[in-house]
């Protein structure tokens, strides 16, 4: 394992995949190069650089730090379109209902388009057991230490799916409502799941989620008459970091506002 | 940790960029990030480790801050917000969801080591 960063060719796991999955591609998604963790690459003879008297050379860049997770993204995204298939990418902190909202949301639509799952958590393959009872094909990613998927991890996924023509793809992001936010997955929407159980005010102190987020899903509903969480003013500091975003009600274990939920993701299609 | 993530990034673009001039150890990195990122503090802690072993090993990272400015439709004008996350137009209130400048996060520049400290080495 690298002493760096704890990554290493066991972290990142694909479970449910067809042929194993190299953590580290030859293609250089992952990012450091390993080979060079023990000693630095030694060129291997002195270049001159025509020009230059010796001192030191600025090489204008200008490239997003990011570029090539976007890369990947851009890649899954046009598989995507090749199929018809609508990505969503679900996010969420840990234990707002992401697995629950998922199984009850296959059980609905299963009758109307084929369905895969792919799974994130840092650990156990719980989740894609649970998706698997349902029918739907599920792959498990595990990112050990990662707090976050990106793109080549679901591209890499996406190969252990039968992608079948106008599927829906549901990505459960890794419980965390900081870090998914900032990877393009290659899906075509993003949802930001909030249960009422976690407090009204996380849209102004996670803006980041809110603001890249397409819907909100405001979750736990049959809960609400427990707890002090006052959906108007969530919806509305939701929308002071993300005046575009649009918001639906539910409660996966009551039912309440599942319609309207299938019926958005139906017009997503 | 994903500050990390971003650091390893930066680092393999880095390398790739001085692999390709000539393969000589870096000096200096000038990265652009856009306040909404939020990370310079954390991406200063990161960088030693993320980089130890490759050619930007005791490269100076130098992080340019980019200011929120966002896209008033209203008043048709760049504005900057009274806070941030505040995307509303300080002028007229009302509300401002282009950010025109803050969400920045690149790589602009690298500079690479005299080559002559390598013919010493």
């Amino acid at each position: 394992m690298c002493a760096v960063c704890g990554c290493g060719a066991e972290e990142v796991r694909i479970e449910g995949a067809l042929a194993p999955v190299p953590a580290h591609p030859a293609a250089g998604h992952h990012h450091h190069h390993h080979l060079s963790h023990d000693a630095p690459p030694q060129p291997t003879r002195p270049i001159h650089f025509p020009g230059t008297d010796g001192g030191d050379r600025l090489v204008r860049i200008e490239q997003d730090i990011l570029s090539k997770n976007q890369a990947f993204a851009e890649e899954n995204r046009a598989r995507l379109a090749g199929h018809g298939i609508l990505a969503l990418n679900l996010m969420s902190s840990p234990g707002a209902g992401k697995t629950t909202l998922l199984v009850k949301t296959i059980e609905a639509l299963k009758g109307e388009a084929p369905i895969m799952v792919v799974e994130g958590d840092q650990e156990s393959s719980n989740d894609a057991e649970r998706i698997r009872a349902t029918g739907a094909p599920a792959v498990q990613i595990n990112t050990g230490r990662g707090c976050h998927l990106d793109a080549h991890m679901v591209g890499q996924a996406m190969t252990s799916l039968p992608l079948a023509d106008r599927a829906l793809l549901f990505i459960e992001n890794i419980g965390n409502l900081v870090c998914p936010s900032g990877f393009d997955l290659g899906e075509g929407r993003k949802v930001v799941i909030l249960s009422v159980t976690e407090g009204d005010d996380k849209p102004v102190k996670y803006p980041d989620m809110f603001a890249a987020a397409d819907l909100l899903l405001v979750s736990k509903l049959d809960l609400l008459p427990h707890v002090d969480f006052d959906v108007a003013a969530c919806v509305e500091r939701a929308r002071s970091v993300n005046p575009g975003l649009e918001v639906l009600t539910l409660s996966a274990r009551s039912g309440e506002g599942m319609l309207a939920w299938l019926d958005w993701i139906r017009d997503a299609r | 940790m994903h500050e990390l993530t971003i650091a390893t990034s930066l680092v393999e673009l880095a390398c790739d960029h001085a692999a390709r001039n000539g393969g000589g150890r870096v000096a200096r990195v000038d990265i652009r990030l856009g306040v909404l990122c939020g990370i310079a503090r954390s991406l200063y802690f990161c960088w030693g480790p993320a980089s130890r072993g490759t050619l930007c090993q005791g490269a100076n990272l130098h992080i340019e801050e980019v200011p929120l400015t966002v896209k008033c439709a209203h008043c048709d004008a760049v504005k900057t917000p009274r806070a941030l996350h505040n995307f509303r137009c300080p002028d007229c209130g009302r509300p401002t969801p282009k950010v025109v400048t803050g969400r920045e996060m690149q790589l602009a520049a690298i500079e690479l080591a005299d080559h002559r400290e390598r013919l010493l080495a």
